[in-house]
């Protein structure tokens, strides 16, 4: 188990998000149930953010909260960029009203057609 | 079979993308600049302990009104996609006890657990999402995941009691009296301090005190309140019949 304690963590941490990454493009490319696309782009999206916070990760880093525990003067060295945690705060947000549009979306079909499949809906198709 | 063989083929190249990104990839052992910038100036620039905060709120201030402008587009288009299609003559031939009962029917009742349950928390999940917001530039936290605190609440509400009513004009006041005080506080900096947004509007008081930083917590307490009743509307839109009148 030593040759794991050499791999920074925030590696583990991008990797995990990259694999996220493509299991969620593989299943909205390939599901053909749309409630299984929105779950698909949902771990695409979460598997971006990962991706985003490990990249703003320093070695021995800690949450950018500037209080007793890490006094001002010490503060560059010890925390971690709060710009990317900052912009994945955004990214959540924007993922959840994107989610939140298809899911409706989704509602709105399935009470037009009583189907989810989407290779059901395809007159509007050129 | 050639649709499948591209999917794949997608997938392969995106792979090659991420080993490369993840095989070239070294940890940071310094802050970008940006980061050093923020980390050394904010807590004296800002008088905000969480240096997310900071950011969020104030240095990309422009960017969370915007982000909370895309979650209000999105609210609405759920408003207008999950909107009532009832047809007026169905409207006309039913009387009001009869429409009463017909959405009686379509819920089935909560258990008593999740009633009692739901009665005993409530008032602890909305006021652990009022704490989570008003403490946001001091600890983990903030306007958005304190306004997600209490659409749980309204989630739970919606869980126990699938006929409770919320009134969606007050959803619609409280939403936009707290849009227009958010980009009020903004133009006030353009105003009083350095510029849109700025928080130095007020006091930055003591560090790390609730009452502090400036307009932070005055601006996160609006982000709050528009988030948590925006998604609350969300919830009440995803109702399997609409009950409540428009």
């Amino acid at each position: 188990m030593t040759f794991l304690a050499d791999i920074p963590i925030s590696l583990i941490v991008l990797c995990s998000g990259l694999v996220l990454v493509l299991i969620g493009l593989w299943g909205m490319l390939t599901q053909r149930n749309m409630i299984r696309m929105i779950v698909g782009f949902s771990l695409t999206d979460t598997g971006i953010h990962m991706v985003m916070v490990s990249i703003g990760y320093v070695t021995g880093g800690t949450a950018p909260i500037i209080n007793d525990a890490v006094p001002i003067a010490e503060a560059a060295s010890r925390v971690v960029d709060p710009v990317p945690s900052a912009l994945v705060l955004t990214a959540i947000v924007i993922g959840l009203g994107v989610t939140a549009v298809m899911l409706s979306y989704a509602v709105r079909i399935y009470k037009a057609r009583g189907t989810l499949m989407i290779d059901e809906c395809t007159e509007s198709r050129g | 079979m050639i649709k499948r063989l591209f999917i794949f083929l997608i997938l392969a190249v995106m792979a090659v993308i991420f080993l490369k990104l993840a095989t070239n990839y070294s940890e940071n052992t310094v802050l970008s600049k940006l980061g050093y910038y923020y980390a050394e100036q904010g807590p004296a620039e800002l008088g905000a302990p969480n240096l997310v905060t900071a950011v969020v709120v104030t240095y990309r201030g422009l960017d969370t009104l915007g982000e909370v402008t895309v979650l209000f587009i999105s609210a609405a288009g759920v408003g207008l996609l999950l909107r009532r299609t009832r047809r007026k003559d169905d409207d006309e031939d039913l009387e009001e006890g009869d429409r009463a009962e017909e959405t009686a029917g379509v819920h089935k009742p909560a258990s008593e657990i999740v009633e009692t349950a739901t009665e005993l928390l409530l008032p602890m999940v909305i006021l652990f999402g009022i704490y989570v917001f008003l403490n946001g530039h001091l600890s983990p936290g903030g306007g958005f995941q304190g306004g997600a605190i209490i659409a749980s609440g309204t989630m739970f509400l919606l869980l126990a009691l699938p006929e409770s009513h919320i009134s969606r004009l007050m959803i619609a006041m409280i939403e936009s009296l707290s849009g227009f005080s958010y980009v009020v506080v903004g133009v006030l900096g353009v105003i009083l301090a350095g510029g849109f947004l700025d928080n130095r509007i007020l006091d930055l008081g003591t560090y790390g005190a609730l009452f502090s930083a400036g307009a932070i917590p005055l601006i996160y307490v609006f982000v709050g309140l528009k988030v948590g009743f925006e998604l609350s509307a969300v919830l009440d839109r995803f109702r399997k019949e609409d009950t409540g009148p428009l």
